[in-house]
């Protein structure tokens, strides 16, 4: 990490006032109208859109280089399984991260 | 009967949220830890918790920022993971909309994926609740759920400077990720999203200052809602 402690306070702002701003959107602003049904149906699916793309990389070739690592791509899979089927967030991780502790012993 | 006072709906909110006080504070603890393990101070650790108050999006930047990552890719990144609480600014406005514009300030700042879900579960069960027990339900709900994230990443913050920094515990933030997203896979659609964003995510790689996966989300979004209208669902 090479962000000044500036940069650093500055980025922690920007994020906080824009996920206010989100936050605060219909409730603050717009009432109780109702939002687009296409925005809606988008909107549903975000999570799920940025969350697995955003960790890809870090699973599938974790230094940067082409080589997988086995614990990961094993790790990744027992903590999606799980999930899925529990819908326990908290069960999910300790499977993920159990998986991983003992493949990379 | 003390049922009908408002302050028996905030307990009644605390109570009802207080599962989450156990399941919120390892994920809590852990932005804690890796944030401080990744360079932050436990001022910025914390201060992170109490500004922007949303884990995902969290450990998102934390993530992007120990790739060091362009500033304005790391915000969009942030505020696309929380885009999902427009949603649910949408859903609570009918319910509380006619609050004054104070307390709907204060109600934004706590209207997070748990406290979100429950009070709107109650509302919906209970359309006949005045609007101040509405607030004083979510006012209690709001306390079970966000001291434990304070509290937890203050922990984690502190904690987390004692940890030696060979552990692999960067790890954690994926397996964090991949189990948020997993709980949500529902449907058709929110696999075909999920499979969308990882391949292009993969493909698109190589594309300076993470842009790659702005595209990547982008185009999964759109995709979860094609296939939800080909499947003609309505939610």
């Amino acid at each position: 990490m090479t962000y000044s402690t500036t940069e650093i306070w500055a980025l922690i702002g920007a994020i906080g006032i824009g996920t206010y701003v989100i936050r605060f959107s219909f409730l603050g602003l717009v009432g109780s109208r109702a939002m687009p049904d296409w925005a809606m149906r988008l909107l549903r699916y975000a999570p799920v859109a940025v969350l697995p793309g955003l960790v890809a990389p870090a699973v599938m070739w974790p230094d940067g280089d082409a080589a997988m690592d086995p614990a990961r791509l094993v790790a990744a899979a027992v903590t999606v399984l799980i999930g899925w089927r529990s819908g326990n967030l908290v069960a999910a991780i300790f499977a993920g991260g159990g998986t991983f502790a003992l493949l990379s012993l | 009967m003390a049922s009908s006072r408002p302050n028996s709906y905030y307990w009644q909110g605390l109570r009802a949220a207080a599962p989450f006080i156990i399941a919120i504070a390892p994920f809590s603890i852990v932005f804690g830890v890796l944030a401080v393990e990744s360079g932050l101070s436990i001022a910025q650790t914390i201060g992170f918790s109490f500004i922007v108050v949303a884990g995902a999006s969290q450990f998102a930047a934390v993530q992007l920022m120990t790739e060091d990552a362009h500033f304005a890719v790391i915000v969009a990144t942030a505020l696309a993971v929380n885009l999902r609480m427009a949603m649910y600014s949408a859903a609570l406005a009918p319910h509380l909309g006619m609050a004054p514009l104070w307390q709907r300030a204060i109600v934004a700042y706590l209207n997070v994926d748990q406290t979100f879900a429950m009070s709107v579960a109650r509302y919906e069960a209970e359309p006949q609740l005045t609007l101040s027990q509405r607030l004083a339900y979510f006012m209690g709900l709001s306390t079970s759920v966000l001291s434990s994230w304070f509290a937890g990443s203050i922990f984690g913050a502190v904690a987390g400077q004692g940890i030696p920094k060979d552990l692999s515990l960067e790890f954690a933030v994926p397996i964090t990720f991949l189990a948020l997203a997993s709980g949500l896979l529902r449907t058709v659609a929110h696999w075909a999203a999920a499979a969308s964003s990882v391949i292009i995510a993969l493909a698109l790689d190589w594309v300076p200052l993470n842009l790659g996966l702005l595209i990547a989300a982008g185009v999964a979004m759109a995709v979860g809602a094609g296939v939800e209208i080909r499947n003609g669902r309505t939610q």
